[in-house]
């Protein structure tokens, strides 16, 4: 067992996976000689070498498409797209091109790969390197996506991730990186698809995602500590596919639900979970769902705008202590 | 102002016998069935059996009998909507390909696809492509798989002088030219971004052979009407990716003698320019050159009688054929078969 970061836990999920299978390979922007913009992939070029951890030209639809063209015919690509936002200058590949190879051709291409990106706010980075961008890719039938929030998630879903036999989209929160974690020692393998209830509680269910869940967990601390309400947390972690039961199992129990989503208003992930549980535990709830998220703005670059905007522990208290008041 | 294909032919065909007369019939049947499968399609949309759009090749058939005729088996192709050409010349039937267009359940994609996303992996036709450029970075990709485990096959990619103008064109040049993937870039150009001349949209005179030298490749035009010269054109561009060499961009000049898809009656096309360039019809072409080495008038008859047989045959299977099954709307969204995202 390591205390790990959860920026060291991307190498090491992405090296376990290498080490397993030499069909496993990994290009992007300055991955390999800089380590990573974000240091995420320190030593992989060393322990690898440039014909398995390949930088790459700024040219994220020639990433995207390579990544795929490779993995239609044998290998398992894994590929960066530096921060999540540059997906929309390669948008075609998410939309058009890896969720409908499969279908298109009655089964007979496949499209197993990883796209990693820098996701989410708190760096004061500005409107256009700060995004969360969830509900970009999870519309898309075919497409797999997951938002590890801790150390042990990232290896471990990576892990499921490339083993996976279809296009997952590998969603990091550039503001945990520097986070720490239990990693057991040895190899770790998760399962797509897998809600983790992270706190047992019995008047609320606090529903999170990437950044949010260490918030929603600090919020439903305060919450016991000063009001003696009672919340569970459940992490998400995989939004395709989506491990409803886990959720609808939760507010069974609790009989009130709050998402809380980093994404701006609307179309957020959690409107779909919320339109799941209204249609299928409606009589479960004791109160209406709420929505915590970012409003529906571009984001700020200035630490004192970007924090208004972005939900805070306190914001999420408040939130959950006026609606259980209510 | 229509161009000439005489002045843009920077490449003098050389009439000899380096091809052999096998390759040649080869090629010559190949350019007959895909005119023939065209023409059927076309017909089979007048009849409504045809549903959906389709752009037909009609008159650019000797590109893809003659970069089909150089590629050895194992060897990869990423075609555009403008596909079935290049499809058939992978030796996928007939049947497949029209059963398809029709919605058959005898459709090389059941129906699922369509007339623009033919695909045949076990033919090495990697897909269709609808998305102008989508598929130069995934030629790539093959490529870069091919190099990577020391495989010897080629990735050909095929588009139209219209994606010469999109970023992915780009970033693919630039990208297999760095890592000097085995990929050869077939540029089609009929002279028509859809339905604008792409001399009124471009830079350059020749789309693709112009950017060549900002890639360090060399510029190559061909004359895409002459099959023998493309497979020439091919042959050197396979040397050369083979041997660790890496990518070549080829533009062939060539035109489509139908609209840009089933939907548009070309009307924009000045008056005289078809006809100019049915003079220099790829089958027109090849019959000459047959003739030159001695095939009989009665051959070609025969090699295009029996094509005919052939399209007939697939055509009336494809009409007997069964509509695609209700039950796989459902499959194949995941590797599970299935199309479940939650529990």
């Amino acid at each position: 067992m390591a205390q790990l970061t959860y920026r060291d836990a991307v190498a090491r999920g992405i090296a376990q996976e290498m080490a397993r299978d030499e069909d496993v390979v990994f290009l992007g922007e300055d991955i390999a000689k800089a380590g990573g913009v974000f240091k995420a992939t320190v030593g992989l070029l060393e322990q690898f070498g440039p014909l398995r951890v390949r930088d790459t030209p700024i040219s994220e639809q020639a990433i995207l498409g390579a990544a795929m063209g490779a993995a239609m015919t044998g290998l398992k690509p894994i590929a960066e797209i530096m921060f999540a936002d540059f997906i929309a200058v390669c948008y075609d590949y998410i939309a058009n091109e890896f969720p409908k190879s499969r279908y298109m051709t009655n089964g007979q291409v496949k499209c197993p790969l990883v796209v990693r990106v820098g996701n989410g706010g708190g760096a004061r980075f500005g409107a256009q390197h700060s995004q969360s961008i969830e509900n970009w890719v999870m519309q898309f039938p075919g497409l797999k996506v997951v938002a590890p929030s801790s150390p042990v998630d990232i290896v471990g879903l990576m892990a499921a991730a490339v083993r996976d036999p279809d296009p997952v989209i590998f969603i990091e929160h550039k503001s945990l990186y520097a986070t720490t974690g239990e990693v057991p020692d040895g190899e770790i393998v998760d399962t797509l698809g897998t809600a983790k209830i992270l706190r047992t509680g019995s008047d609320c269910t606090l529903i999170a995602l990437g950044m949010m869940v260490p918030r929603a967990l600090a919020a439903a601390e305060r919450l016991q500590a000063e009001e003696g309400i009672s919340c569970e947390v459940v992490d998400v972690r995989s939004l395709v596919p989506l491990d409803t039961q886990t959720i609808l199992g939760s507010v069974a129990r609790t009989h009130r639900v709050f998402t809380i989503e980093e994404n701006p208003r609307v179309l957020g992930w959690g409107a779909e979970i919320v339109s799941i549980i209204a249609d299928e535990a409606f009589y479960d709830l004791d109160g209406p769902p709420v929505r915590i998220t970012t409003p529906n703005i571009p984001l700020p670059a200035s630490d004192i705008l970007e924090d208004l905007a972005i939900p805070s522990v306190g914001r999420i208290f408040e939130t959950v202590l006026r609606s259980m008041r209510s | 102002m229509a161009k000439s294909p005489k002045q843009d032919r920077s490449v003098t065909a050389v009439v000899n016998d380096d091809i052999s007369e096998a390759k040649r019939l080869e090629m010559f049947r190949a350019q007959v069935l895909m005119r023939q499968a065209e023409q059927r399609a076309f017909d089979l949309f007048l009849e409504n059996l045809v549903k959906g759009t389709s752009h037909l090749s009609l008159g650019q058939e000797a590109i893809a009998a003659g970069v089909a005729a150089a590629m050895e088996p194992g060897d990869l192709s990423f075609c555009t909507y403008r596909g079935h050409a290049h499809t058939l010349a992978r030796g996928v039937p007939v049947e497949k390909v029209l059963g398809e267009l029709m919605g058959r359940d005898n459709g090389l994609m059941r129906g699922k696809g369509g007339s623009m996303h033919l695909t045949s992996v076990e033919h090495g036709v990697m897909g269709s492509y609808a998305i102008i450029g989508a598929h130069l970075p995934i030629a790539c990709g093959a490529a870069w798989r091919a190099q990577y485990k020391g495989q010897s096959d080629v990735s050909v990619c095929f588009f139209g002088d219209g994606t010469t103008n999109i970023g992915a064109f780009h970033e693919a040049l630039n990208f297999a030219v760095i890592w000097k993937l085995p990929v050869v870039f077939v540029c089609e150009n009929n002279l028509y971004m859809e339905y604008t001349p792409i001399s009124e949209v471009t830079a350059v005179e020749h789309p693709a052979a112009d950017r060549a030298s900002a890639y360090g490749l060399p510029r190559i035009i061909v004359d895409g009407n002459d099959a023998d010269e493309v497979y020439r054109t091919m042959l050197e561009a396979f040397r050369k990716a083979r041997s660790g060499e890496g990518p070549s961009l080829i533009e062939c000049l060539t035109y489509r003698h139908s609209g840009h898809s089933r939907a548009d009656p070309a009307k924009y096309r000045p008056e005289g320019e078809l006809e100019r360039w049915k003079l220099r019809d790829p089958l027109t072409i090849y019959k000459a050159r047959l003739r030159e080495f001695g095939v009989s008038e009665a051959d070609m008859k025969a090699i295009e009688d029996d094509v005919k047989r052939v399209v007939d045959e697939a055509t009336e299977a494809c009409k007997a054929a069964p509509f695609t099954s209700t039950d796989i709307l459902f499959t194949d969204v995941y590797a599970d078969g299935g199309w479940a995202w939650r529990n």
